[in-house]
């Protein structure tokens, strides 16, 4: 076991699975000899050379197109898309051709690739550099959709997003690259998708969050059971799509309250996928409404960006509220 | 060099540029490919009309390219991702008229299993004909990755990307062209200009003199051939694919013809498209100018044309009439092939399905007209 940070855990998952299989890729804007922007892939073209990690003209489209070709005849590819904000020229890509391959051809052309983006606020990054677009992907049948909140989730879940099948989006929360180390295990570590974590026991309330709201949501759990001793579970979804809708009905049914946390505007966010499958399966089960806690329905701002995205007092006062409903 | 037009066949058929060398089998396959074209296009929209199948894209005048392009190719390595219009394609190497029927009526037999409209052909075997997606453009890219992973591998296959003139305008062709240009990717750009996109004429698609132009930008050679003039379009694209086997790089070809049907069945072209421009072009016919080639040189005798026409019309039929019969796919391809692995929302929502349907007497082997 070694203490990574994510990002290091991220580097560590690449070049774990790419000493271990020669298809693996890894291809995009300054991702070789620099290693990326935020030095995910640093050390990749030096250890695999430029066969395998290489960098590409600027250009989102052509990335994923590539990448789709690259997967469609025989090899592993990771794009890396510099920041999710600038995933949209390659939205048609993604949502018309990765997603729609299987289908489309009977299953004869499958698209086993990964697509690996930060996201998210928290690093003053403004419109462009902050952006949580899970929900405009998570409306895809045939992606996946995957957001790790720790090193040894983010190497594991990789590992498994590389292995699996079928196209995954692999959201890294770029306000945790390096806000913490953890220890990970080293070699080939699989987690695997479509399962929850279970942050946090309790069973007064639950809170649904993932990415970058763990750490948030954990806080906020703390001080709630610091301040009127009341156990609030919390559960990283980690894969938002196909997500283990067992899980969280099974949990919501348990606690009977729910907070949904996300960063992503609310209007037609994740949260509202939640709170759907919950009233339409532990209905019975609540005891107070759902209530989300997400970023506002506007343009990601920059200067006051600490007031758009949700901390852990705004968490703490909605799990106050479903705590005190009667 | 890249306006100057490629031609070796001039309308009448008589030779005009420097004999290629190619086998007779190849000769009699190019023009069985174009029999077929035309047949199994005649017959769809025959089919159409009639409310047997929901829509066809004519390939009326169009057919050398396909052809040509695709005798350049040897399906043992290389992959063709190919436009809609592109049917020569897949009877060249042996596809057959069955086989694109089931597409065509979306039946049970069809390798989408219904999932796609009509003309969004998939094989695998006898050729690897990648999935046709309905987003103009997006599969240039694709054709790139392809190439590139026979070139890291070593091997010498090569991937023929075709598209059309309005294609020329798309996203994927920049991204294709450039990375194609970048990686050195063994891939052939094929450009069908037809004139036509949709409704839209070439000089409202770019102010370039030619399409063939824009190679130049993106760092390989441009051929422009007569796109009518199959053992033209052959001989561009065997040079073309030659170069990228040798691992010298892309090439973008620009096969200038005319579609001579509408955009597809549910287009009216004589709204739009000039009575006079057609009659020009049908002087210019592929089938009529290599049939006396053939004749000429003494390759198949005009009653052996006769009968291959009348064989390649009959398969056609026989084809329409099988796939009529066959049903439609089951219930539960609607769920299936998602994901490799049903995941257990999809499961759930397929049981509803399957439940909901069946207790209604329907969509459990339901043999059908299609009203699409
Ligand atoms: C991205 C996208 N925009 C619009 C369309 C609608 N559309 C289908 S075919 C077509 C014209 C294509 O023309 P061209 O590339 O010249 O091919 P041709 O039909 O002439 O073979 C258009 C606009 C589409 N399929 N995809
Ligand atoms: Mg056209």
């Amino acid at each position: 076991m070694t203490e990574l940070t994510l990002v290091q855990a991220v580097n560590d998952g690449l070049k774990t699975k790419m000493r271990e299989d020669e298809t693996v890729l890894v291809l995009g804007e300054d991702v070789g000899p620099k290693g990326g922007v935020f030095l995910a892939t640093e050390g990749l073209t030096a250890e695999f050379g430029e066969e395998r990690c290489f960098d590409t003209p600027l250009s989102e489209d052509g990335i994923i197109g590539v990448g789709i070709g690259l997967a469609l005849n025989g090899m592993k590819p990771v794009c890396e898309i510099q920041f999710q904000d600038f995933i949209f020229p390659a939205f048609d890509q993604i949502v018309s051709e990765a997603a729609k391959f299987r289908y489309r051809s009977g299953g004869m052309y499958t698209v086993p690739m990964v697509i690996r983006t930060p996201y998210g606020g928290g690093i003053r990054g403004g419109l462009y550099h902050s952006q949580s677009g899970e929900a405009y992907f998570c409306h895809t049948p045939g992606l996946k959709v995957v957001v790790p909140s720790t090193p040894a989730d983010a190497k594991g879940l990789l590992i498994s997003a590389i292995e699996d099948p079928d196209p995954v989006l692999f959201l890294e929360p770029k306000a945790l690259y390096r806000s913490f180390r953890q220890e990970v295990p080293e070699g080939i570590w699989r987690v695997p998708l479509s399962t929850v974590r279970e942050v946090r026991p309790g069973d007064d309330a639950v809170v649904f969050c993932y990415g970058a709201m763990v750490p948030v949501c954990e806080r906020a759990a703390e001080r709630i059971a610091e301040a009127r001793g009341a156990a609030v579970r919390v559960v990283d979804l980690r894969t938002l799509l196909p997500l283990d809708e067992e899980a969280v009905i099974a949990a919501a049914r348990a606690c009977g309250r729910v907070v949904v946390v996300h960063e992503a505007p609310r209007f037609c966010g994740y949260g509202a996928e939640i709170s759907a499958l919950i009233a339409e399966h532990a209905i019975d089960a609540m005891e107070a409404p759902v209530v989300r806690v997400t970023g506002f329905d506007t343009p990601f701002p920059n200067t006051l960006e600490h007031y758009y995205l949700p901390d852990a007092r705004r968490v703490v006062d909605a799990l106050e509220r479903v705590l005190d409903y009667e | 060099m890249s306006d100057q037009l490629l031609q070796i066949l001039d309308p009448t058929g008589r030779k005009v540029g420097p004999a290629p060398r190619v086998r007779r089998e190849v000769l009699r396959r190019l023009l069985r490919a174009m029999l077929m074209t035309r047949h199994f296009d005649d017959r769809c929209m025959k089919l159409q009309r009639t409310g047997k199948i929901g829509f066809s894209v004519p390939n009326l005048g169009i057919e050398a390219v396909s052809a040509g392009a695709a005798a350049a190719l040897d399906p043992e390595r290389d992959w063709i991702a190919p436009s809609y219009r592109d049917f020569a394609m897949a009877f060249y190497h042996g596809v057959s008229a069955e086989a694109m029927m089931d597409t065509q009526f979306g039946n049970a037999a069809d390798n989408n299993r219904g999932r796609q409209m009509p003309v969004h052909f998939t094989f695998r075997e006898p050729v690897r004909f990648l999935s046709i997606s309905s987003p103009i453009g997006t599969h240039l890219p694709q054709a790139v990755g392809i190439a590139l992973a026979m070139k890291k591998r070593g091997e010498d296959g090569v991937c023929l990307a075709s598209f059309g003139d309005g294609g020329t305008s798309s996203l994927g062709f920049h991204s294709g062209l450039n990375f194609a240009g970048v990686f050195g990717a063994p891939v052939v750009f094929l450009c069908q200009n037809n004139q036509w996109a949709i409704s839209c004429p070439i000089d409202k698609q770019t102010a370039s003199a030619t399409i063939a132009a824009k190679a130049e930008a993106y760092g390989m050679p441009g051929r422009r051939v007569d796109g009518n003039d199959v053992l033209a379009v052959h001989k561009a694209v065997t040079e073309a694919v030659k170069r990228a086997r040798a691992g010298e790089g892309p090439t973008l070809i620009e096969a200038v013809t005319m579609r001579m049907g509408g955009h597809s069945t549910s287009d009216d072209p004589s709204r739009y498209v000039p009575a006079e421009l057609l009659a020009e072009w049908r002087e210019k016919d592929p089938l009529i100018r290599f049939q006396r080639f053939l004749v000429d040189q003494g390759v198949m005798g005009e009653e052996e044309i006769a009968a291959l026409d009348a064989e390649c019309a009959e398969e056609c039929a026989a084809a329409a009439r099988a796939a009529a019969g066959k049903g439609r796919p089951a219930l539960d391809t609607i769920f299936s092939d998602v994901y490799a692995e049903l995941p257990p929302h999809l499961r759930a929502q397929q049981d509803w399905c399957i439940r909901h349907y069946s207790s209604r007497g329907e969509g459990v082997d339901e043999k059908g007209e299609f009203p699409l």
